[in-house]
């Protein structure tokens, strides 16, 4: 019943002139980027960072814009996955295994409006999913101290190169980069500054928020510029769109995967290391073994469209709960959301709830809100997106570098930070190039100056006594998720990743 | 062997990166693990995936053609040039030059990059600056 109450108030914030505005902003750009290749959830929502600080908007309204372009970008991978069989982010790449068979069938518009409609029903399930079991997971987390933080911080950059992972000792590296990055600056505890070399620009630390632009946004440009892909991925008049509108009859045979393939989803979403690339992947394998008796799937299935759709989309959902409830992202673009929070002074995790419930609960209401207006928006406007496409990325990728130099000069107002964002930028492309993971380094430049205050904390706590780390069951039981959830991967990443790869190869490495 | 070289790089680093932790002056009030011990733990982590990355490499990326290794340099100096003039020749200006130039450098022809370089600065002018109220640099025309 609290709940309710807490979701009653929640529609009252959400539910301004203001809000709604940036909920429907939010959502038509996120589906925009969402369907042009190359630019991700994670992408999207860095470069739209600056948007919200210099519209000076306040921690809800800038929460609510964030992740309806978050939502709207998952809605949005589907639409170039169907029509050009090139996934528009790494979670749709499942989508174009029968989607586009489905164009080819010209029953594109079919396949638009029907993953349209797997993407509400995925998103709405998850954020139930988040109302019930945030709260859940809150109470839980009361009972970390220090120590367990600490704990519960390796269990996530442990496991934040994910099952798929094929190299642990890059992903270890990413994230032991970040935290390097992260203990640039005057140390909090002591008033040392520390691996600034005398440059005083160095003394505050690295803003995390030119690292993310940098590494996400400006990396996407040197990837462009390397292989000249200039032209648009779409020639005029490839597919025909045809009736978008489904029929009773195939959402009727549909529902069933849709409601198994939106709770799979959802919990890959929650667990950390999973995410929307692997919450579509297990969606989309686990249809196929159920319900695939005559060996449709792959040659434009509809069940096939749904499944995946309706997982990644609740997998976005599931995401947000770690994030919230423990300050812990499990996903590149919640680790994205998390660094906005942070930049507004709002610091995620148990107290969130108590101490920022009219956050917490508007944004989840805008998040019911933003569902709803990208239902309306994804089947009768499809055409508009598609023909969105047709915007070529050599006069897009300049806009996106300028936007990002707009934005971040726009925060700081200080040429060196263009500098060192030009620096993350390249930084950001070789790593791209050697296959090394990014969200690891911006969750690491995150979340470092947090976990190791805790170390602190929980060491002087103990009067100086290292064994406190693991000295309670909680603390033990999570380092050893970590261990297993980082040895794991070593073992079945090859086997998952050559199974999601093994139809479609992505030039994306910005994992959701 | 690429991979050899970054985690070579990346030893390098951890080292380099543990002998500055050691410089840190540390202050009379510390608390019980200092400024150092976190640090150091890191750099001993990112020293040993080095390791394990020259150990087992993977497989080669496709680097690209030297020509384009160049286009990606000449980009990087446009761009730091923009960094750094931005302040001295003002917003408008810089980037209709900038995005001129990665307009035209990803294939588009040389009028058409003019027009979309002065349609972006404008575009981006008129809704950063004069609807969100953005500060811009500005320069001696004003904008």
């Amino acid at each position: 019943m609290d709940t309710l109450t807490s979701l009653a108030e929640g529609f009252v914030i959400a539910l301004t002139f203001q809000n709604l505005a940036l909920a429907l902003l939010g959502t038509f750009l996120g589906t925009i980027m969402g369907a042009l290749p190359g630019l991700g959830p994670a992408n999207g929502v860095a470069i739209l960072i600056p948007l919200a600080f210099t519209m000076g908007l306040g921690p809800t309204p800038a929460m609510i814009l964030l992740t309806s372009v978050y939502y709207g970008a998952m809605y949005g991978g589907r639409i170039s996955s169907i029509l050009l069989n090139i996934p528009g982010d790494e979670p749709a790449m499942m989508t174009c295994l029968d989607g586009h068979p489905m164009a080819i069938q010209g029953r594109a518009g079919e396949a638009l409006a029907l993953s349209g409609v797997a993407s509400f029903v995925g998103a709405f399930i998850a954020t139930w999913g988040l109302i019930l079991l945030a709260p859940q997971l809150v109470k839980f987390a009361l009972l970390f101290g220090p120590a367990e933080y600490f704990a519960l911080f390796a269990l996530a950059f442990a496991t934040l190169g994910g099952v798929a992972s094929t190299n642990q000792a890059k992903s270890a590296f990413a994230a032991m980069f970040g935290l390097a990055l992260a203990v640039v600056g005057v140390d909090t505890q002591t008033g040392v500054p520390r691996l600034t070399f005398g440059e005083v620009h160095l003394y505050d630390g690295l803003d995390f928020l030119v690292a993310i632009v940098g590494l996400f946004a400006l990396s996407e440009v040197f990837i462009f510029l390397e292989h000249r892909h200039g032209a648009s991925s779409a020639g005029p008049g490839t597919i025909k769109v045809g009736r978008i509108t489904p029929s009773w009859k195939l959402l009727k045979s549909t529902t069933p995967t849709m409601l198994r393939s939106s709770f799979l989803g959802f919990v890959a979403g929650v667990l950390p290391g999973a995410g929307a690339s692997l919450g579509s992947f297990i969606a989309y394998s686990f249809e196929k073994r159920l319900v695939d008796r005559k060996g449709t799937f792959g040659h434009g299935d509809p069940r096939g469209v749904a499944a995946p759709e309706a997982g990644n989309n609740a997998a976005a959902g599931g995401a947000l709960v770690p994030m919230l409830a423990l300050g812990v992202p499990g996903s590149g673009t919640t680790a994205v959301l998390l660094a906005v929070l942070l930049s507004l002074n709002i610091t995620p995790g148990p107290l969130l709830f108590t101490n920022n419930a009219d956050v917490v609960w508007g944004l989840i209401a805008a998040l019911f809100i933003a569902n709803f207006m990208l239902l309306a928006m994804n089947i009768p406007m499809v055409g508009l997106f598609t023909r969105l496409l047709m915007v070529p990325p050599r006069i897009l990728m300049p806009i996106v570098a300028m936007i990002s130099f707009v934005g971040i000069y726009g925060i700081s107002g200080s040429s060196f930070d263009l500098l060192v964002m030009i620096g993350f930028g390249v930084l950001g492309w070789l790593l791209r190039k050697l296959d090394v993971p990014l969200v690891p380094v911006i969750l690491g430049t995150l979340l470092g100056n947090t976990m190791e205050n805790n170390l602190r904390r929980a060491v002087t706590i103990s009067n100086g006594d290292y064994f406190t780390l693991v000295g309670s069951p909680l603390a033990i039981a999570l380092w050893t998720v970590a261990v297993i959830g980082f040895i794991l991967p070593i073992f079945v990443g090859r086997m998952v990743r050559a199974r999601m790869h093994a139809r479609r190869d992505t030039e994306s490495s910005t994992a959701d | 062997m690429s991979d050899r070289i970054f985690g070579t790089v990346g030893l390098v680093l951890a080292l380099f990166y543990a002998w500055a932790t050691l410089q840190i002056q540390e202050s009379f009030l510390s608390d019980a693990v200092g400024p150092k011990i976190f640090p150091l733990s890191v750099a001993v982590i990112l020293g040993l995936a080095s390791i394990a990355i020259i150990l087992r490499p993977d497989s080669e990326p496709e680097w690209p053609h030297l020509s384009r290794l160049v286009e990606i340099g000449a980009a990087i100096v446009v761009m730091i040039l923009y960094a750094e003039f931005l302040d001295v020749v003002g917003f408008g200006i810089a980037t209709a030059l900038a995005t001129t130039y990665l307009t035209w450098r990803l294939g588009t022809g040389p009028l058409q990059s003019v027009l979309v370089g002065l349609a972006t600065s404008a575009g981006i002018y008129i809704i950063f600056r004069l609807v969100l109220g953005l500060s811009l640099a500005r320069g001696p025309l004003g904008f």
